[in-house]
């Protein structure tokens, strides 16, 4: 635990560097791009508006001043498949945001999909020592929630305190300063796939960035794409990407609850180009100019060019209705839904006050998606694009880039995680104690 | 058919680092300016390494340098000087050897000016270039105000005691006042303070002598003289004078009015004096009419 304490400051630490010297880059590793967002911190605002939240809801403290996509190579589920690609991939991103902005970039904050992300929620409580709740205190509680045994192969890559209880009163957000005698908290922990992060450490550390932050893309997206109300009164996100659906639950602006469907967009793809017998980029292109999940009567009339170059006339020539196209596209995004309806039953989702459904990333682009969606999800689903930060791209502003840009709010504002609390000094001793008796028994 | 094998767009890890290393501001800098300055500076060191072509460099430059200043609007064709007697010029002449023309960036006219200030006649000398190719002395002279006997012989002193210029015989300049004694040079302003005190006794007196370099003595003509008192000699000699007034003190026959001891000023008498003093004294006594 105390390793994991350790890297993680060292990544605050870092993420603190790079804004003192002002520029950041924000790397979105996915399964059908890499998004890589360069942003310049111009430090607290100037003129007034120091109270309160400030203008764009407190965004403006940065800006975006470079930002490049590429297709992505050798990510696979949101995993990291072929090494050496996916580093010749992040290297193009870097290299094109670094042109724009015209200057050097040397942390990265990186946001990742896949690794089959676990939600726990753990409780700890302690006894007060003085009157009033101090920092200390708040680190000792958060030290005393009962961490599960998650596996030696996960990492933690979240640990948000969510909740505070002192006393008989719940729903505290900051419990400092109160008086009471006993603190309970509520802690969101999230672990990934250790592998999937030593690889991506490996092709960070290749591109000469330094690794300044690690964030599910699922919290982020949620960062970007909820409304604060539906932060604040329990909406959950689902990021639809090209190789896994993410989904994050919030309420009082925090996660509660993230999981990831190893389905996406490129499913969909690669089902089409398997039906049809295409190869994979004209499945994609078909996919995003006449692609859709309800049919309509005109759709059977409308017919799609195939295309090809084997130079079998007969081959090239085909032609497929639109209707035909959405029966294959339907399904998957069907399955795909009901997965993420599954995910969310498991979690509790009905008993939370608000049922909003957010859905945003690439797939969520899909026509359509708007009248299938609450067949499966229930009512309240919408279609999110995420927050407009200054200086973006137009061509980054769509919900493709919804995880970049909450990685960008995240890097702005970072929610408080367990480890940004002093660890309290009393374990430090005890355990000392104890290995230096182990010591001695072992030697004498 | 399309190349199966697309060009990856992606940079190589050298193209990479290099871009990022252009983008490093103090390699931009070093680049900008450090290098061309290194290579200027290194080429300019290998040419000058071989002795010949230094050689050659300073030749050329030194010739360059010649030609610019032997320009006519350089070349200073005359001296002329302003405010100075012919002797003094002459002097000036002497002392300032210059052969004409000669270039003004060969001219050190500090070094002129201080030259021509040695001169005991001058007492400021201003040394500028005209245009024209002069060089202009503008010499402010020394005027004597006394002349003063030494040892060696007669010399003439400003009013404050500086050294004019030698004087063959005190009948050249009768005008000037006459001083005499060692150090008298020191206090030249006070002398020409008293003798402007002893004006009504301008035609008598001979000349002031200073005393063991520290007082004065005026000495006036039939082998009188005042001795003075150290202190206060002005307010000393301004009695004498008024007794003299009142008295005709100067008029009678004494050698010396004695002033040095203000309380008690004595007057020593003359020869003939003291014997019809002693005569009114000593005479034998006419036997009183009985």
């Amino acid at each position: 635990m105390t390793d994991l304490y350790q890297s993680q400051r060292t990544m605050r630490a870092m993420r603190r560097a790079a804004m003192q010297r002002g520029v950041i880059a924000i790397l979105d590793v996915g399964t059908s791009k890499i998004a890589c967002l360069i942003l310049r911190f111009d430090g607290p605002e100037r003129d007034g508006a120091s109270d309160g939240i400030g203008s764009l809801a407190g965004q403006s403290s940065f800006r975006v001043i470079g930002a490049s996509t590429t297709r992505s190579r050798g990510v696979r589920l949101g995993e990291i498949h072929i090494m050496q690609e996916t580093e010749r991939a992040i290297r193009t991103a870097v290299q094109g945001a670094q042109k724009m902005a015209a200057v050097r970039v040397d942390h990265a904050i990186v946001c990742i999909s896949g690794g089959q992300p676990r939600s726990y929620g753990l409780a700890g409580e302690v006894a007060i020592e003085g009157m009033q709740v101090t920092e200390a205190d708040v680190a000792r509680v958060l030290t005393a929630c009962d961490v599960p045994d998650y596996g030696d192969d996960r990492e933690v890559l979240h640990a948000q305190p969510v909740n505070f209880a002192l006393d008989q009163r719940t729903g505290l957000g900051d419990p400092r300063g109160q008086i009471g005698h006993r603190l309970a908290c509520d802690m969101h922990m999230l672990t990934i796939d250790a592998r999937l992060i030593q690889n991506l450490l490996y092709c960070v550390k290749r591109c000469d960035l330094e690794l300044a932050g690690l964030a599910s893309s699922a919290y982020a997206s949620g960062i970007a794409s909820l409304v604060e109300d539906e932060q604040e009164l329990g909406a959950a996100c689902v990021d639809m990407g090209g190789g896994a659906t993410g989904l994050s639950v919030f309420i009082k602006k925090h996660m509660i609850y993230s999981d990831a469907v190893r389905l996406g967009g490129d499913h969909v793809t690669m089902d089409i180009a398997k039906g049809l017998q295409i190869p994979f980029n004209v499945a994609e292109r078909i996919k995003t100019f006449h692609g859709g999940v309800v049919a309509t009567g005109m759709d059977d009339r409308d017919l799609i060019e195939l295309g090809g170059n084997t130079g079998d006339w007969d081959r090239d020539r085909r032609t497929v209705s639109r209707s035909e196209l959405i029966g294959i596209i339907r399904p998957r995004i069907e399955e795909l839904l009901e997965d993420v309806r599954a995910r969310l039953d498991v979690a509790g989702f009905d008993h939370l006050p608000s049922q909003q459904i957010v859905l945003t990333g690439g797939a969520s682009q899909m026509p359509g998606l708007d009248v299938l969606a609450p067949k499966i999800l229930g009512q309240q689903v919408r279609i999110g694009r995420p927050l407009r930060v200054q200086g973006l791209p137009q061509a980054a502003t769509g919900a493709a880039f919804a995880s970049s840009v909450g990685l960008s709010l995240f890097a702005a504002h970072p929610q408080d995680e367990w480890w940004d609390f002093e660890i309290p000094a009393e374990g430090h001793p005890r355990r000392s104690l104890r290995k230096a008796v182990k010591w001695l028994k072992d030697n004498w | 058919m399309r190349s199966l094998i697309r060009r990856d767009p992606a940079p190589s890890r050298w193209a990479y680092r290099r871009q990022r290393l252009m983008l490093t501001p103090l390699f931009r800098f070093f680049l900008k300016y450090g290098l061309p300055v290194g290579i200027l500076g290194l080429a300019t060191g290998l040419y000058f390494a071989e002795a010949e072509r230094r050689e050659a460099m300073i030749v050329a430059a030194g010739e360059i340098r010649r030609q610019i200043e032997e320009r006519p609007e350089f070349m200073v064709n005359l001296m002329a000087i302003d405010g100075a007697s012919a002797e003094v010029a002459e002097d000036i002449r002497e002392i300032v050897p210059l052969d004409f023309p000669i270039s003004s960036f060969d001219l050190e006219l500090t070094e002129i000016k201080e030259r021509a200030e040695e001169l005991d006649a001058v007492a400021r000398a201003d040394v500028r270039i005209r245009s024209g190719g002069v060089l202009q002395l503008d010499i402010a002279e020394r005027t004597p105000a006394v002349v003063w006997r030494t040892e060696d012989g007669l010399e003439l002193l400003d009013a404050e005691g500086h050294r004019v210029a030698e004087l063959a015989r005190r009948a050249d300049r009768p005008d000037l006042p006459l001083l005499a004694g060692a150090a008298a040079e020191d206090v030249v302003p006070e002398a020409l303070t008293l003798l402007q005190l002893s004006a009504p006794i301008e035609r008598r007196i001979r000349g002031l002598l200073r005393v063991g370099e520290r007082r004065w003595d005026v000495v006036l003509d039939k082998g009188q003289r005042i001795m003075l008192p150290e202190a206060d000699p002005m307010a000393a000699l301004q009695r004498v004078i008024a007794l003299d007034q009142a008295r005709d003190l100067l008029a009678r026959d004494l050698t010396v009015v004695d002033m040095r001891n203000p309380d008690r000023p004595t007057l020593r008498l003359g020869q003939n004096a003291v014997e019809t003093f002693r005569e009114i004294i000593f005479a034998p006594k006419e036997p009183t009419r009985p």
